[in-house]
C-alpha cells in the first residue's frame, strides 16, 4: 500500500517534503527546548500568519510572507528576550495576537476570501511542489551547516550565556542567528502540519529525545529521527484513512509522547 | 608613545608587542579605579578602588546583597561599571577574557540539560580566537580531562550535569574555570555545597594554584580562608581592602555588623590578633 502510495508524484514530494522538515526540526527543536523557547516559537510561528495574510492581500508568494513576517518576528523578540529572559512572554503574546489578527484583516481585505489561507493554517504537505522542495532543501542545509559548525558555542550559549559571552562566543549574534532559525524552520513547518501545530512538532520529539540522551548532538539526532518517523507514519495513516495529512502526523507525535509519559510513570512506579 | 624609539632596531608593532607581554606581566592582576556600579537605580558599588597583585589570593566577604557578586562580575567583564576604569593585567577585562577563569555563583542551571560533565569542562576551552567551535581539539579534550582530574570528578565525566550533587557540580565548574588555562581565577562561592572535609580539600588545591594564578574567592568561610588568603576585601557597597590575611574587629564590623557570632564559632585557625581578641572577648 505504501508503494502504491509513492506512485503518486504528489506523496513523493509530502515525504520529501517531511523528511528536509523532520532533520530542520530535530536540530532546532532540540535548540528550542534546551532553551525554553516554546512560548516564543509559537509567538514566531502565529506572528508569520500576518505574513500569510499580507501575501494574499498584495499577491506575493505566501512563502515570502511567512519568511519576512516571521524573520521580522524573530529579530524583534531577539532584542527583547537578549537581556532578560523572564520578562519577554508578554511582549511574545502581543505579537502573537497582533500577527494573526493581522492576517485575518489582511484576508479579510483581499476580494473574494483565499480559500488556501485555511491550508497554512493545518497543513497542506500533499500540495508540496518541487520549488518548495528546493527553498526547504535549501534551508535544511542552511540550519545544519550552523549546527554543525557553530555546535560548541550553541551548546555553551544554551547552558550558560554568562560563562560563554566571557570565553569570546558571539553571544549576541548567535542568540539573533538562533532566533532567525527558528523562524525559517517555522516558514518551512507551514508547509507540513500548519502554523496551529508548529509549536507540538518543535517540542514533542526534543522532549522525548532529552529523556533518553545526555548530550546536545543526540538529541538532535533523535529527535530528527522521531520527526521523520512520525511524519511517515503519519502520512501513511492520512492516506489509509483518507485524513488530513498535518492532523494524522500530529496525533501520532501525540500518542508516541503521551506513550512515552505512560512508560516512564509506569517505570517509575515499578 | 613610542617616539623616542628609533624604527631601526625594533619595529613599532614589535615593540608595541614587547612592551605589551612584559606590561602584563609586571602590571596588577586586577585593578579597579573608582568603579561605581548601579542596577535599577540603587548603588551596588560605590566608588571602589582595588589592586590585586599578581599571585595575590583574595577573598571577598561581607553580607548578603553587600555587591560580593557584582563585584567579582565586574572584575570578570561581565558587568560594565557606569563610572571609573578596570584594568585585568593592564588591559580592559574584555580583551583578557582569555586569562580570566571564571566560576558564577548561581548555579541552578536547567537539571533537564542534556549536557555531559566533559561537555561542561570543554566549555572552558572556548576562545574567541576561533570563530567557531564545531569541534575541540585533542589538545581541549586532554585540558579538560586534566581539570577534571585535579578536581576528582574525571570518573564522572560521561556522567550527565543534572545527576551530580551539588558538591560535584561546583567542583565540575571549578574544573571549568581551570580548563582553559587562566592566569587569574575568579570564584564565586565555590564551597557553599561542598562538606567541610571537601572545602579543605579544595582550599589546599587552591593553595597550590595560587602559586601560578592570582585567585579572588566570594566566600562566607571567613575561617576557612583566613589560613589561605593574601588579602581580604569587605565589601559592602563600599570595599575595605585589606592587605593582609588578618581579619580585624573594624573589617567585621563594617562587613557583617557581628563580630560576635564570629568569634563565638570555635575558631579553627586564629584570625585576630591576639590582643584583640582578650580585649573585647565579646
Amino acid at each position: 500500500m505504501l508503494l502504491e502510495a509513492l506512485s503518486h508524484e504528489f506523496m513523493r514530494n509530502a515525504l520529501y517534503a517531511g523528511l528536509l522538515a523532520s532533520a530542520t526540526c530535530g536540530v532546532i527543536g532540540a535548540l528550542v527546548v534546551v532553551n525554553r523557547l516554546a512560548f516564543l516559537s509559537g509567538g514566531i510561528a502565529h506572528a508569520a500568519y500576518g505574513g500569510v495574510g499580507m501575501a494574499f492581500f498584495f499577491g506575493f508568494s505566501p512563502l515570502l510572507g511567512t519568511l519576512g513576517f516571521s524573520l521580522a518576528a524573530a529579530l524583534v523578540m531577539a532584542g527583547i528576550t537578549l537581556r532578560s529572559k523572564g520578562r519577554s512572554d508578554t511582549v511574545v503574546g502581543v505579537l502573537w495576537a497582533a500577527g494573526m489578527a493581522a492576517g485575518v484583516i489582511f484576508a479579510d481585505l483581499t476580494p473574494g476570501y483565499p480559500a488556501d489561507l485555511m491550508s497554512y493554517l493545518f497543513g497542506s504537505i500533499l500540495t508540496v511542489g518541487h520549488e518548495d522542495l528546493w527553498v526547504m532543501g535549501t534551508m535544511c542545509a542552511g540550519v545544519l551547516f550552523v549546527a554543525v559548525f557553530w555546535h560548541n558555542d550553541l551548546l555553551a550559549l544554551s547552558y550558560d550565556p554568562d560563562f560563554a559571552r566571557l570565553r569570546g562566543v558571539p553571544v549576541t549574534f548567535l542568540h539573533f542567528l538562533l532566533l532567525c532559525m527558528i523562524a525559517l524552520a517555522v516558514v518551512m513547518l507551514v508547509r507540513v502540519v500548519g502554523l496551529i501545530l508548529i509549536v507540538a512538532f518543535l517540542t514533542i520529539p526534543p522532549y522525548m529525545a532529552e529523556q533518553w540522551t545526555s548530550s546536545l548532538a543526540r538529541v538532535m539526532a533523535l529527535s530528527a529521527l522521531l520527526c521523520a518517523v512520525f511524519t511517515v507514519t503519519g502520512l501513511a495513516v492520512s492516506y489509509a484513512l483518507n485524513l488530513t495529512s498535518g492532523a494524522s502526523i500530529i496525533l501520532v507525535a501525540a500518542a508516541a509522547f503521551f506513550a512515552d509519559l505512560a512508560v516512564a510513570r509506569l517505570r517509575q512506579n515499578a | 608613545m613610542d617616539a623616542g624609539l628609533p624604527a631601526s632596531r625594533t619595529t613599532v608593532p614589535e615593540h608595541r608587542a614587547f612592551c605589551k607581554a612584559t606590561m602584563a606581566e609586571d602590571k596588577p592582576a586586577i585593578e579597579l579605579d573608582r568603579v561605581s556600579f548601579s542596577f535599577n537605580g540603587r548603588n551596588v558599588l560605590e566608588n571602589v578602588s582595588l589592586t590585586v597583585n599578581q599571585r595575590d589570593f583574595l577573598a571577598v566577604i561581607g553580607p548578603n546583597g553587600g555587591g560580593k557578586t557584582t563585584l567579582i562580575k565586574v572584575m570578570a567583564g561581565l558587568l560594565k561599571p557606569q563610572q571609573g576604569t578596570v584594568r585585568v593585567r593592564g588591559e580592559k577585562p574584555a580583551d583578557a577574557a582569555r586569562h580570566i577563569g571564571y566560576m558564577p555563583q548561581d548555579l541552578h542551571l536547567e537539571k533537564d540539560f542534556p549536557i555531559t560533565v566533559m561537555d561542561v569542562a570543554l566549555m572552558g576551552r572556548m576562545t574567541h580566537h576561533r570563530l567557531f567551535h564545531g569541534r575541540y581539539t585533542r589538545e581541549d579534550k586532554k585540558a579538560a580531562a586534566e581539570a577534571l582530574e585535579r578536581l576528582e570528578i574525571l570518573d564522572l565525566a560521561d556522567q550527565r550535569v543534572g545527576r551530580l550533587s551539588g558538591g560535584q557540580r561546583q567542583r565540575l565548574f571549578i574544573a571549568r574555570a581551570l580548563a582553559g588555562d587562566p592566569k587569574i581565577l575568579l570564584l564565586d562561592e565555590p564551597t557553599s555545597s561542598v562538606d567541610p572535609e571537601g572545602q579543605t580539600r579544595l582550599y589546599r588545591l587552591l593553595k597550590e594554584l595560587n602559586e601560578t594564578m592570582t585567585i579572588v574567592v566570594v566566600s562566607h568561610d571567613l575561617m576557612v580562608l583566613s589560613s589561605y588568603v593574601t588579602s581580604v576585601a569587605c565589601v559592602a557597597r563600599h570595599v575595605h581592602h585589606h592587605d593582609s590575611a588578618e581579619i580585624t574587629e573594624g573589617m567585621l564590623e563594617d562587613a557583617y555588623h557581628c563580630p560576635v557570632e564570629i568569634i563565638a564559632h570555635g575558631v579553627p585557625h586564629r584570625v585576630f590578633r591576639t590582643h584583640t581578641y582578650e580585649k573585647e572577648p565579646e
